[in-house]
């Protein structure tokens, strides 16, 4: 069995990543995909810890993460080609304005 | 066996009939008239006011073999709230019998004779769409009349009274887009809506009576009525029947509310017969003589019907001779008989009113009516003569219409004025001898109906009011003098105007319907002959009345109010039938009567004295108060000026520069400096790059897990 | 969810279901979103007379009962509690029949935003259902407020040309009133520990001097609202300005929402106040009902001039409520329906002629009965009903009121009711006045200039006739047989008497 720790340090990594994709890259796509990844690194975490505990409740918390990952891909997407259709760009840094 | 059975329970039930029957057939007419042609629709009307008439003679019937025993019809429920318990409930005893036959019998003549009558006034007056609203109006004056008059409560009664007045307005305004020579206007419009109004103030009377008998008695319905009315203090009886008087002045055209009646004129010839004198007008007598129970209990409330109504009659009648149009003669006349009835059963002599009631129903439809003959047999004339005329000239005006020439070339010809006829008796022979049967009638001629019920009315009144029975003698006189007048202006001497000249006789549809009620007229003194023995109708009403009075002719009575007509007519000979009138000429009374004649002409100034005392004084407090109090005071000097002005002083001038600008906006200034320093130098942070903000939120993150693990 | 399935919880807010449903439709859509809207008010009618199948009449107690705690905080006592008695019912029923019948009168008199008038028009109904339905003071006074916000929109948006103004004045001359009934709601939910307002008349020991004072800030945002004279400034302005269907819902039921109060609230919580003002009441309602039919006659504009005759009939329903016996308070609340109905079908009908001429000016009118009989004859109908001739509606209501009024001992005046009485007078003077300007005489010059733009006046459509002839069916039905309206109330209207300490 493959002990905790690398399960951590997998998702310290991932995370990790998405943090500094977040913060190094412009498009707005690939800020989304890094969001991603940190949503996943955290499941990671949580699911190993979950079985190493022998409890379900952290699997329950995963699925619910999913779900709202999820919704959130949505309202991001839709976000993003509305932006898209106003500024014809996806850079991030174009969008320092409240009013469109 | 099955004779006696029908005897004891008879056709009562068939009493909502009366109502359903022209009921059915106007919605026949409004839903399928389209589509039906003229004849189709008028027939249609004329059988559903038959059924009527033919359900009026069962009920007669039932109620004869059952021995005058009235019975109610119970319906519907319809008002019960409280203590408070209205029904729809047919009454069927002598009294409404009575009413019913006369009302469905005259009635059904009526729309005979406006079958023919209606298709004539279309060709006149284009509008072809107009011979179905007619027959519709015309049945719901049949169902309203008949809920009137065969009501067991007060209230049914009202709901007639008003539905009536409803028709009243509708066939006074039917040709609503024009004045009565079928010129663009007003005036017919102004009439109905004159006619509605007034009856209204009638109402008003009759809904304050109406208060006051429930409060008083506890019911509406008749019977309870009368029977607790004897244990109620006189004073409320008066009030109740004096209001009450106030709803028969507005509905039988008594003074002070008889106004509308001959502005009332403007309406079609077979509705002034049938609405106009024979039925609607007749609801008050109908009503006084329903509440003898409760007149007969105060003397005084009594007295001043009896006056009211031979005031009227007197005063109406003067009237009548000053004036020029055939019909507004004839309705000043039928306010003056209204007064005579009114005066009848004021005085107690309810079975005197009744009868000349029905008289009066047969001969005045009959005097309408054959005016309307003349009038259609003028225009008639008139349409000729025109044609007669275009064919001299015949250049150019093809392109106009008939009716537009004729207003381009003439003044406008009115039919009914009598200084336009003459000679008629040549032209329209059967129309003439009609109009002398129903003026003999009317004038109180022996054997004609009209004498022996005039007589009895003023039989009566010589027994027990000598002033009733001088005004009413003389009104007698002065309604011979005003008909004799007629008769010599319109059948008499030359004719005075083409039209004529070149009058025609009416189709059988009109004069038929006539004969009938000439036949009536001639014969209809025979219901209650003042003769041992013959007091028929006044038996018939015991049953209703309980105590009937029955004179036996008095030959002083009968004697004296012949001579006085006869010697009217002479009169009349003497000024208008020795030296006929001529064209252009103006009454040969005008000349030694002056300013009477100028008072009689018009009508005594009643109209103008309403306008000045009650119409405009009501039209300027209106605008006044929606002008000047409402809008101007109300609406935009308080609430504009005063409220939103107040409001706006204060949030401007007291708040904004004193309080908020020196004391608040002072030290929200100094706040807002001060933060918009503050905010200048942070705003360097926002700088709008969502990157920068997630590098600040992970600071924060890693700050805040960085004191966790270090503490 | 048993919350969700009480009738009366499912009669208020099911137009909710059509809002949202209507959120999800593109704007452009217009037809079926009127569709929609339609058939939701629709279906709350179907509700409403589902509630009248479980209406028990004899019963004089609340019905249908839907209560729940809602805030129970800091010793309040706030519910959720709808109930419906005879009082009510009525009122309910006219709120639901008259929705659909408003709508189908904007079918193409609004064009613009149909989406948001629907919205606003379904939001409207959940308002008035809640104010006739709720029995806690609280959520009674939520309602209330809740109706200003969709009418205000409604006149604002969708109104005429000074729309702003009125829906502005409309909206502060009632809030202005409800204020001081806000107040008076605390006090009472404090004194009384409860805002039930059955619970609170059971308790029925409020001191004379308070209970007048109270009754006073009730009566301000009433009277405000029905509107009694000489409050009525707004609603000229309201009715003149605000679109057709605005002006039916306003007319018909939004003016009963005072009246109910005063039935509802004021006479069985504060019924020696009532009963001390009943005098004062009724000649204010006897100045409104004279002055309302003068000032009716002398208008150029043909909806001020109904909007004035409103203030003319409410003066005959707060008498006949304060006559304060059957008679007078089963005539009064009939004759909110009475109101409801030949005066929303008045507004209805004008509005259908402004729609071909765009003006309202009386005076250009004339002849139409000749050009458009179908429509001539209907108005005549829906005039007479106004005016009160017996056989049609208003009659019943009028008579019942006048003759409750001129025998009431709480008024103890017959003066009232005599000159009352004159306003039946009036009234014909003001609706013949009208009807024959517009519909009788010579053609008017609006004929022609309708000519000029088209294809000239035309008469009722079918739609038109769908419309107006549910509302004349009742005109007949309670003109000719009242009977089943008067028994859905009677007992709970001898209850509310039997309440109240008449001398």
């Amino acid at each position: 069995m493959i002990p905790v720790e690398y399960y951590i340090v997998l998702s310290a990594i991932l995370f990790a990543i998405g943090v500094a994709g977040v913060l190094i890259r412009r498009n707005a796509l690939i800020i989304f995909m890094s969001i991603e990844l940190m949503l996943n690194a955290a499941n990671l975490a949580v699911v190993a810890f979950s079985s190493v505990l022998k409890t379900f409740s952290g699997q329950v918390f995963v699925f619910f993460v999913i779900a709202v990952a999820a919704a959130e891909v949505a309202v991001g997407l839709a976000l993003i080609v509305e932006i898209f259709k106003a500024k014809h760009s996806i850079d991030v840094d174009q969008m320092s304005s409240l009013k469109g | 066996m099955h004779l006696s059975e029908s005897v004891t329970t008879g056709y009562f039930f068939l009493a909502p009939w009366l109502v359903f029957a022209p009921v059915i057939g106007l919605l026949i007419n409004i839903i399928f008239g389209g589509r039906l042609s003229e004849k189709a629709i008028g027939t249609v009307a004329s059988l559903a006011s038959g059924a009527s008439f033919v359900v009026s003679v069962l009920l007669a019937w039932s109620l004869a073999a059952g021995h005058g025993a009235a019975v109610t019809v119970p319906f519907l429920e319809w008002i019960h709230i409280g203590d408070l318990e209205l029904d729809w409930a047919f009454r069927v005893d002598s009294l409404s019998t009575t009413m019913m036959l006369v009302v469905s019998g005259v009635g059904t003549l009526i729309h005979i004779y406006a079958i023919g009558y209606m298709h004539e006034d279309v060709r006149f007056k284009h509008d072809p769409g107009r011979f179905r609203r007619f027959f519709v109006f015309l049945n719901l004056f049949i169902a309203m009349m008949m809920i009137l008059v065969s009501g067991d409560s007060y209230l049914m009664l009202f709901v007639g009274w008003e539905g009536v007045g409803l028709c009243s307005f509708l066939l006074i305004g039917f040709w609503y887009d024009m004045d009565t020579l079928g010129r663009p206007s007003w005036a017919n419009s102004n009439a109905a809506k004159k006619a509605f109004v007034t009856n209204r103030v009638g109402d008003f009377g009759f809904l304050i009576a109406a208060f006051l008998m429930f409060w008083a008695f506890g019911s509406f319905q008749f019977d309870e009525v009368f029977e607790a009315a004897h244990a109620v203090a006189p004073g409320v009886i008066v009030a109740i029947t004096l209001f009450m008087l106030i709803g028969v002045a507005g509905k039988s055209a008594q003074i002070p509310l008889y106004v509308w009646l001959p502005d009332a004129m403007a309406g079609p010839t077979p509705v002034s017969a049938l609405i106009h004198a024979a039925t609607m007008v007749t609801a008050g007598v109908y009503l006084i003589t329903r509440s003898a129970e409760l007149y007969t209990l105060v003397p005084q409330a009594q007295y001043t019907v009896a006056m009211t109504g031979a005031i009227t009659a007197l005063f109406a009648a003067t009237i009548a001779v000053g004036q020029y149009d055939i019909k507004k003669v004839l309705a000043y006349s039928t306010i003056s008989q209204l007064g005579f009835m009114v005066a009848a059963v004021g005085m107690g002599a309810f079975v005197a009113g009744m009868f000349h009631l029905v008289t009066h129903a047969f001969f005045k439809a009959l005097l309408f009516l054959s005016a309307g003959s003349v009038i259609l047999g003028l225009e008639r004339g008139h349409h000729h003569a025109e044609h007669a005329h275009h064919e001299k000239k015949p250049i150019g005006k093809s392109g106009k219409s008939k009716a537009e020439s004729g207003h381009d070339e003439h003044e406008v010809f009115d039919p009914g004025d009598m200084r336009n006829m003459g000679g008629l008796r040549k032209t329209m022979p059967v129309t003439f001898w009609l109009y002398m049967i129903g003026t003999l009638a009317l004038a109180g001629i022996v054997p004609f109906a009209g004498f022996w019920s005039k007589d009895e009315i003023l039989l009566d009144a010589s027994r027990h009011y000598p002033a009733v029975y001088i005004l009413l003698s003389i009104a007698a006189f002065f309604t011979a003098f005003y008909m004799g007048r007629q008769i010599w202006l319109v059948f008499f001497g030359e004719p005075r105007h083409e039209a004529a000249a070149h009058a025609e006789e009416s189709k059988p549809i009109i004069t038929v319907p006539l004969m009938v009620l000439a036949a009536l007229s001639l014969l209809g003194g025979a219901l209650n002959l003042p003769f041992e023995g013959f007091h028929q109708l006044g038996h018939w009403l015991e049953y209703t009345l309980h105590e009937v009075e029955a004179f036996p002719l008095n030959l002083q009575v009968a004697g004296v109010s012949t001579l006085v007509a006869l010697f009217a007519i002479f009169l009349s000979w003497l000024i208008y039938g020795r030296n006929p009138l001529k064209a252009g000429q103006p009454d040969p009374l005008k000349k030694p009567l002056g300013f009477i004649f100028t008072g009689m002409e018009n009508k005594w100034f009643v109209d103008e004295g309403y306008f000045a005392v009650i119409i405009n004084p009501f039209k300027k407090l209106s605008y006044f108060l929606a002008d000047v109090v409402d809008w101007r005071f109300w609406h935009d000097w308080f609430h504009e000026t005063v409220i939103a002005g107040t409001y706006n002083w204060l949030s401007n001038i007291g708040l904004n520069l004193y309080a908020d600008q020196k004391g608040i906006d002072a030290f929200a200034n100094w706040l807002g400096t001060a933060t918009q320093s503050l905010s200048a130098t942070l705003r360097k942070v926002q700088t709008g790059f969502v990157r920068s903000y997630a590098l600040s939120v992970l600071l924060g993150v890693v700050l805040i897990l960085g004191y966790l693990i270090v503490k | 969810m048993e919350f969700l399935l009480k009738p009366l919880t499912l009669l208020t807010f099911f137009p909710l279901l059509g809002v949202l449903l209507i959120l999800f439709i593109n704007a452009e859509a217009k037809n079926i979103i009127r569709w929609v809207a339609l058939i939701t008010s629709l279906i709350t009618f179907g509700i409403s007379l589902w509630v009248l199948a479980m209406f028990d009449a004899s019963n004089v107690n609340l019905q249908l009962v839907a209560r729940y705690d809602w805030i129970t905080v800091a010793g309040w006592n706030i519910q959720y509690f709808l109930g419906i008695d005879g009082l009510s019912i009525l009122l309910v029923l006219l709120t639901a029949f008259l929705t659909p019948i408003s709508i189908l009168s904007t079918w193409t008199a609004i064009e613009e935003r149909v989406k948001d008038f629907m919205i606003f028009f379904l939001l409207l109904e959940v308002g008035m259902t809640g104010v006739f339905l709720a029995q806690d003071l609280f959520l009674f006074y939520i309602f209330w407020e809740f109706t200003l916000v969709p009418m205000y929109f409604l006149i604002g948006i969708w109104g005429g040309p000074r729309r702003i103004y009125a829906a502005i004045k409309f909206f502060l001359y009632t809030m202005a009133g409800s204020i001081l009934m806000l107040l008076a709601i605390l006090w009472l939910g404090i004194y009384g520990g409860t805002f039930s307002v059955p619970d609170l008349i059971a308790q029925g020991n409020i001191p004379a001097d308070i209970q007048w004072w109270l009754f006073l800030a009730f009566t301000a945002a009433f009277a405000i609202k029905v509107p009694m004279w000489p409050l009525h400034s707004w609603l000229p302005d309201a009715h003149v300005e605000a679109p057709t269907a605005g002006s039916v819902i306003l007319a018909g039921v939004l003016l009963k929402m005072g009246t109910y109060g005063f039935v509802r609230f004021n006479l069985p919580l504060f019924p020696e106040a009532a009963v001390r003002a009943a005098p004062w009441i009724a000649l204010l309602a006897t100045i409104g009902i004279l002055y309302g039919a003068m000032v009716s006659y002398a208008q150029a504009d043909v909806k001020k001039l109904v909007a004035y005759s409103s203030v003319s009939h409410l003066g005959f329903v707060m008498l006949g409520l304060f006559a304060m016996n059957p008679q007078g308070i089963a005539g009064g609340i009939l004759q909110m329906i009475n109101h409801g109905l030949s005066t929303g079908a008045l507004f209805l009908l004008v509005g259908m002629i402004y729609e071909q001429t765009h003006t309202r000016e009386i005076k250009v009118y004339g002849g139409l009965w000749k050009i458009t009989p179908v429509f001539g004859s209907i108005m005549l109908i829906v005039s007479l009903s106004s005016m009160g001739l017996p056989g049609l509606n208003g009659f019943v209501g009028e008579f019942t009121i006048l003759l409750g009024a001129f025998g009431s001992k709480a008024i103890n005046n017959t003066a009232y009711a005599i000159a009352s009485a004159l306003g039946v007078i009036m009234a014909a003077v003001y609706i013949l006045y009208m009807f024959q300007k517009m519909f009788l005489g010579p053609q008017g010059e609006i004929v022609d200039e309708v000519k000029k733009h088209g294809h000239g006046l035309r008469d009722l459509n079918w739609r038109e006739i769908v419309t107006v002839v549910p509302l004349l069916i009742f005109i007949f039905w309670i003109g000719l047989y009242p009977k089943p309206f008067f028994a859905l109330m009677a007992p709970a209207v001898e209850h509310l008497v039997g309440m109240l300490p008449i001398p």
